[in-house]
């Protein structure tokens, strides 16, 4: 049986529904989509079979660097079989997720840029024909020099990976400041520096990427893909196709997975919607676990180096943190990447003056991108391992000294992100009772340790992607006469339970049933808009306008039933498919009479709602990342055993709490905490996505080092420890009955506190990720040697930085804008020059 | 998804059939048994016969044979059949827990004892797709010329990841061969060559049909397997121990075994000769471990670092002669495997 | 080179296999694996696949019983033989206490994994009616989930144990 209860904190109350007790939300319940799970009917990409659909497969690049000289296809055109063989020169339009880096095409027509960057497409009937014809391709190379890391990056301007960026191999540069820094560390008692690694890792969902394409009857283009982001998708659909948006219909099947890898446009999915259109048949692709690889998006590896000032009390006076950051062989969602590495340092604990300096570098491996917890992630181990060096040499307890700097609610940081509830005290406080803290840490016996760390995640970008005025989120509601509700909204389906938040926000309002609702989501030709599911925004943004809609439609019901029972609708209620006099409850009508009342007086039922998000303080360039209606808060303890000779580490138990707001349907919200768990137990122990470069002399491969599901490694069923979930709920006044994030949050402490915990158990320092044994039996050895007991990096290359932008914080007089920026331009910039988020 | 190439099936019902179909063929012809080796690898073309040749139906493959004069194992029974047969204890224990190690818990279902012990050797450059090593130009052990493991050398270092075998070896087991010329007897430990291509002496007309153990009385033995996660990984290390006590806890005859360390599991015969006589206290214990170690060789073609897979054979001798001497190692057990595991 | 034989000179193949308890008969092309025949000439897409190599579990079926992959097994190789997927699982209309339990209990994210892991949950428990957390671990160590943690999976799957055996004690 579950071994932990569920126990609302505040009983369940103040609602923007029915101003009594919840019914759907906060009720752990089955999720919608469940009954299609468990029986295996979930339609995912790769289950959709239509008649005469042709198979596709892509020609990849063997070289990590080089110029296309010309490309052959004639023997495989020739092929029994084979359909058709399309090259770059088909799909010359060039297109990427970010409208700053448009650098992508869906087959390389002159330049591949990693191994594994697509260069020809087979189609034919049979998926092992397509196979085998790609060897018939002849295609002639000339090789460029392999850039294989940052500072390689920065050490080797020629040959242009790109020849856009800032100069030679940097993609992107920021220098941003709050506030000066220098004198805060002047007036510091202590100062901390520390260089710190955080490796790259891979989203690995266990559904492959797959997309199927299709001519419909009337002309049109219809894609079935596992993508987060159907609305991405079509707009680069329509550019790389030229074809007009209203003539594309693309439909986000649920993922088996994605955590931001399939955030992204990717080539194979323009490569069969062009395919069938051509062949005006069905063409599906699905890639193998080789080919995700290649797709990545994944955790950029970054360097970072925190410079940081504190009082003898812990307070901080000020902060410097660079970060140099390896980008792989495309823009992505890079440019907002770097900017996250620097955005929520200032989030969590209050830092008074902060200096922000990013750099990222074209590297010839595959892109990365938007892991959980997008670009977050890797200063937050520096921070929070840093933190606990920190309390060490104050000789504070960690748990002691984060309470005393926590960040207050309802404030504007120094970088001019807003913050609304913040409950990370309270998470603390949680976490430090339920493991024991106080009895354990530094008191366990040699080998055993504990650890802990916090974090801050935002519950959805306030910035879109495409800078407008228009909703980042859209619902339309159809109520029919028999009861029925319908829910459209572009929102995906990525196992998160996107679905399910829609299904119950609406639920509640109406009093109705989560199962009398059908859900008609991610597709762009049924719903309206949503972004997509990325940056924890589906459940605060598609939520609201779920919200909105469900209430306008309540609306128009309760002003017909008012009529029929003649009471002032104000006194009505719905719950139990009903509608009730909240005075005389027997006083009711059923729900679907209640549809029929309001359908006669108003004409057909249907509303809309929207969400966009409230505008952010911060205007200074640069600005657009970070913002967020709210942030969730977590913290957790992680306790470690290693043994002092192999350093061989296993984790036994891990304690979480976190600031969720609301949980909507508590077991899918522990889920996600688990969850999160889980892939950042991953990443602090074991997985990585690692590279290997030939010796130069003999060859310039540069390739994964090992592109499978064995060797990249996701923790078993038997590696996972023993977890306790708290939620800390105070209803967050931006949320939907006051919701926030879970998705990508929990994720953050977890490789902080490992590595921290290491510390209590054997006394050495992991400034680096993966924890691996190795990596600890080599500081242990410095160790007994006398020498740092430490192992991590121990330099950071010099970046030509640009000079920083000066936005003075709000205690100082600041207004949220830069002081030495070139003045903004009155008219709006062409979209491309726009800064953009993610 | 990853496609099969194309293949001619045989499926014979006897054991003569099968030979009479491997005669003559050579290497184009391969028996398939658990198919959890050969498939996959098929699959990223790393070998594609031309024909396959299951032992499906060979039902004398699939018998076990448990007595006072010896055992007598059939290849196919699968991995599972021995892990969970309460039989292969005290004297076996080590088979049982290598057999229990392996893979995961569906691979055992399907894998046999003989496929395990014929397992194809396992490198970071050759266990790839094939669009994957033609990135590397490919390597010796498959349609290249480069060792890319160690670059100047003539021989290919594919490492020997059978967790069976060391257990076996340990045992002193023999294994019996046919083929349509006849039969023969061929020590465990002498079926492989340190050698990543031509790792086994198995001639390719030749089917491995049964492992033959002497009797175990006295004996005790255990394995110890190195790998990352709980499941799925193949061993990178493993060390497997035997030996056999008198009365008074005197070693009268041990063998050690390090796995996953070389082409070919590796007899540690100094470190097994240096116990004789003795019992087994810290001294021995250390001693052992550390002559065992010095025959390991690890590479930098596995998951792990080399440097410290080396470092960990003294310690899983260690824990394994402990452990054969009575000590409780469950919490290392533990931490190692995660794993309930056959105890002795 | 990757290509091997001329396709020519394969005919298709053809078995009887019990399919959920029901006899069905199966042209294919005879490089296919069972995972391959069951989803692209069988249209049962409930089993799934995460690599074809046997590194994620996410193609278990039982056969005869017993857990294996699907994308390890030939097709030529299950004539005659039982095998059970996750459409199977349901009786008789109704969802098998395993499906309900994962549904009610969130040990179902995405769903991707959610086939493999059950029919491995349902040979375990049909081997072990009282499976203990350690047993559960391990029986489902060959199947990979990114999503829960596992966590909210072991504990469905000691409800659906709890409810079985209920069950069995009521038709008694
Ligand atoms: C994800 C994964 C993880 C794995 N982990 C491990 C592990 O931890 N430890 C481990 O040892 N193995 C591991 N394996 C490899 C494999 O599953 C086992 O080694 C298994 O025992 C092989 O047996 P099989 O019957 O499936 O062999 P097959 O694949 O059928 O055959 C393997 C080879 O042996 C030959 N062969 C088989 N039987 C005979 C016979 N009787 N006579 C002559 N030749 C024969 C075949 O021709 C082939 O060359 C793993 C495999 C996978 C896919
Ligand atoms: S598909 Fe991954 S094990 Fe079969
Ligand atoms: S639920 Fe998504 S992989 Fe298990």
């Amino acid at each position: 049986m579950p071994n932990q209860k569920y126990t609302p904190d505040r009983p369940a109350k103040d609602s923007q529904a029915n101003g009594e007790e919840l019914r759907v939300i906060g009720v752990p319940r089955r999720r919608v989509d469940a009954r299609a799970k468990v029986t295996g009917q979930t339609r995912f990409a790769d289950d959709i079979f239509l008649p005469r659909m042709a198979h596709c497969k892509l020609l990849r690049s063997p070289h990590p660097h080089a110029r296309i000289r010309s490309i052959d296809a004639s023997r495989a055109l020739a092929h029994p079989g084979v359909y058709l063989v399309l090259t770059g020169k088909d799909l010359p339009i060039e297109y990427g997720i970010l409208p700053v880096s448009q650098d992508e095409q869906a087959l390389c027509v002159d330049h591949v840029r990693h191994v594994g960057d697509p260069v020809a497409a087979v189609i034919a009937r049979e998926e092992l024909t397509a196979f085998e014809a790609l060897d018939l391709i002849d295609v002639d190379y000339e090789i460029l020099t392999t850039i294989s890391d940052p500072e390689e990056a920065l050490a080797t301007p020629e040959p242009r990976i790109h020849d856009y960026g800032e100069e030679g191999n940097i993609h992107k540069r920021v220098a941003l400041e709050f506030g000066d820094v220098e004198k805060s560390f002047a007036e510091a008692d202590e100062i901390f520096e520390d260089i710190f690694f955080y490796q790259g890792s891979t989203h690995l969902p266990i559904e492959q990427h797959a997309a199927v394409a299709t001519k419909d009857p009337d002309g049109k283009l219809t894609i079935w893909s596992s993508t987060q982001t159907p609305h991405y998708l079509h707009r680069a659909l329509a550019k790389v196709l030229n074809m007009p948006p209203a003539h594309i219909r693309v439909s986000a099947t649920p993922n088996g997975g994605g955590f931001g890898g399939k955030s992204d446009p990717f080539n194979h999915e323009i490569v069969v919607a062009k395919a069938a259109l051509l062949l005006d048949r069905p063409v599906k692709i699905c890639l193998t676990r080789e080919e995700v690889f290649y797709c990545h998006r994944g955790r950029h590896p970054v360097l970072m180096k925190f410079k940081t000032g504190v009082k003898k009390d812990g307070s901080i006076t000020g902060m410097h943190l660079q970060t140099l950051i390896d980008g792989g062989g495309y823009g992505s969602y890079g440019v907002a990447s770097t900017f996250y590495t620097g955005a929520l340092q200032t989030t969590t604990y209050h830092i008074p003056r902060y200096r922000f300096a990013g750099c990222r570098t074209f590297t010839n491996k595959p892109p990365c991108g938007p892991k959980r917890g997008h670009g977050t992630v890797q200063p937050r181990f520096g921070q929070e391992v840093q933190l606990d060096k920190i309390a060490e040499k104050l000789k504070l307890d960690p748990a002691e000294l984060r309470l005393r700097i926590v960040e207050a609610p309802n404030t504007v940081t120094a970088n001019y992100l807003r913050l609304s509830t913040v409950n990370l005290s309270e998470c603390i406080r949680r976490v430090v009772k339920i493991s024991d803290w106080k009895e354990k840490f530094r008191k366990l016996p040699e080998g055993r340790g504990v650890g802990i760390a916090c974090s801050a995640y935002l519950t959805g970008a306030g910035l879109a992607i495409y800078w407008n005025k228009m909703p980042h989120s859209g619902v339309q509601l159809k109520l029919d006469r028999g009861g029925g509700v319908a829910i459209f909204c572009g929102a995906t389906e990525i196992g998160q339970g996107s679905d399910d938040v829609l299904a119950s926000i609406v639920a509640e309002v109406l009093g109705i049933d989560t199962f009398d609702i059908r859900l008609f989501t991610g597709d762009t030709d049924l719903g309206p808009v949503d972004l997509g599911s990325y940056s924890s925004r589906v459940t605060i943004m598609a939520g609201s306008a779920a919200l909105q809609a469900a209430e306008r439609a309540r609306e128009l019901l309760a002003e017909a039933v008012a009529i029929r029972l003649e009471v002032p609708k104000e006194q009505l209620r719905f719950a139990d498919k009903h509608v009730f006099d909240s005075v005389v409850p027997e006083r009711r009508v059923p729900f679907h009479e209640a549809v029929c009342l309001a359908e006669a007086r108003f004409g057909t039922i249907g509303t809309v709602g929207s969400y966009t998000p409230p505008k952010s303080p911060a205007l200074y360039k640069g600005g657009g990342v970070g913002p967020s209606p709210t942030y969730s808060y977590t913290a957790a303890v992680v306790e470690v055993a290693v043994n002092p000779v192999t350093g061989w580490i296993t984790v036994p138990k891990i304690w979480i709490a976190h600031d969720i707001g609301r949980a909507l349907n508590p077991p899918l919200v522990r889920g996600q905490v688990e969850g999160s768990v889980y892939m950042g137990l991953g990443e602090a122990l074991m997985e990585e996505q690692e590279f290997r470069r030939l010796p130069k002399k003999l060859s310039h491969a540069l390739v994964h080092k090992f592109p499978s599901m064995l060797e990249y490694k996701s923790p078993t069923s038997l590696d996972m420890p023993e977890v306790v979930t708290e939620l800390v709920e105070e209803p967050d006044p931006r949320g939907p009955f006051g919701a926030k994030e879970v998705g990508q949050g929990p994720l953050l402490p977890i490789m902080p506190a490992v590595a921290n915990a290491v510390y209590d158990a054997v006394g050495v320092r992991i400034d680096e990720v993966p924890i691996t044994p190795e990596k600890i039996m080599k500081a242990l050895a410095e160790k007994r040697a006398g020498r740092d007991p430490r192992c991590g990096p121990s330099h950071f290359p010099h970046v030509d930085w640009p000079e920083a932008l000066r936005v003075p914080p709000p205690w100082e007089g600041g207004d949220g804008n830069a002081v030495n920026d070139v003045p903004r331009p009155s008219k709006p910039r062409p979209e491309k020059e726009k800064v953009l988020s993610s | 998804m990853m496609r099969l190439p194309l293949f001619e099936f045989r499926s014979p019902r006897t054991l003569e059939e099968a030979v009479r179909i491997l005669d003559g063929q050579g290497p184009s012809t391969m028996p398939l048994a658990g198919g959890t080796d050969l498939l996959p690898n098929m699959k990223r073309r790393q070998q594609v016969p031309r024909t396959l040749m299951s032992l499906r139906h060979v039902e004398s493959l699939r018998h076990v044979q448990l007595s006072d004069s010896g055992s007598r194992l059939g290849a196919c029974l699968t991995l599972t059949d021995i892990a969970e047969d309460p039989r292969f204890r005290n004297g076996m224990t080590a088979l049982a827990q290598a057999s229990a190690l392996v893979a995961t818990p569906h691979i055992r279902n399907m894998a046999t004892l003989g496929g395990n012990l014929c397992l194809d050797t396992r490198c970071n450059y050759y266990d790839q797709n094939y669009e994957w090593r033609k990135a590397i130009n490919f390597c010796l052990k498959k349609d290249g010329n480069t060792c890319w493991v160690a670059t100047g050398s003539s021989k290919c270092v594919a490492v020997s990841s059978t967790d069976t075998a060391p257990a076996l070896i340990a045992l002193g087991a023999r294994v019996r061969l046919f083929s349509r010329s006849g039969e023969r007897e061929v020590a465990l430990a002498d079926l492989y060559n340190n050698d990543g291509i031509n790792y086994i002496k198995r001639r390719p007309d030749e089917i491995l049909a049964e492992v033959l153990l002497d009797p175990l009385h006295g004996w005790k033995s255990t394995y110890w397997k190195l790998r990352r996660r709980g499941s799925f990984d193949f061993p990178v290390l493993s060390v497997a121990a035997a030996a056999r006590f008198s009365t008074q806890g005197v070693v009268e005859d041990a063998r050690i075994v390090v796995g996953s360390a070389a082409s070919r599991p590796l007899v540690a015969g100094e470190a097994s000769k240096s116990l004789l006589g003795r019992s087994l206290n810290p001294e021995s214990i250390a001693e052992a471990a550390a002559l065992a170690a010095r025959i390991a060789k690890p590479l930098d073609n596995t998951d792990f670092d080399m440097t410290w897979r080396k470092r960990v054979t003294a310690e899983f001798v260690t824990y394994a002669l402990r452990e054969l001497r009575g000590n409780d190692m469950h919490v290392e057990r533990e931490s190692v495997t995660r794993h309930p595991l056959p105890q002795s | 080179m990757l290509i091997t034989l001329p396709a020519e000179s394969q005919k298709s193949a053809h078995i009887r296999i019990a399919l959920n308890g029901e006899h069905v008969d199966v042209s294919f092309a005879p490089y296919k694996t069972l995972l391959e025949i069951l989803r692209e000439d069988l249209s049962h897409t409930g089993t799934k696949h995460g690599c074809e190599l046997g590194e994620c579990g996410a193609c278990a079926v039982l056969l005869e019983g017993k857990p294996v992959l699907s994308c390890l097994v030939l097709g030529v190789e299950c004539d005659s033989r039982n095998i059970l997927t996750v459409e199977g699982l349901g009786l008789e209309g109704h969802l098998h206490p395993l499906q309900d339990a994962f549904a009610d209990l969130g040990a179902a994210q995405c769903g991707y994994c959610t086939p493999a892991i059950l029919v491995t949950a349902k040979s375990l428990l049909d081997e072990h009616p009282q499976a203990t957390r350690d047993q559960i671990r391990a029986a489902l160590s060959g199947v990979l989930c990114r999503c829960t943690g596992y966590l909210q999976i072991f504990e469905a799957v000691e409800a659906a144990m709890v409810k079985i055996a209920e069950q069995n004690a009521a038709a008694k």
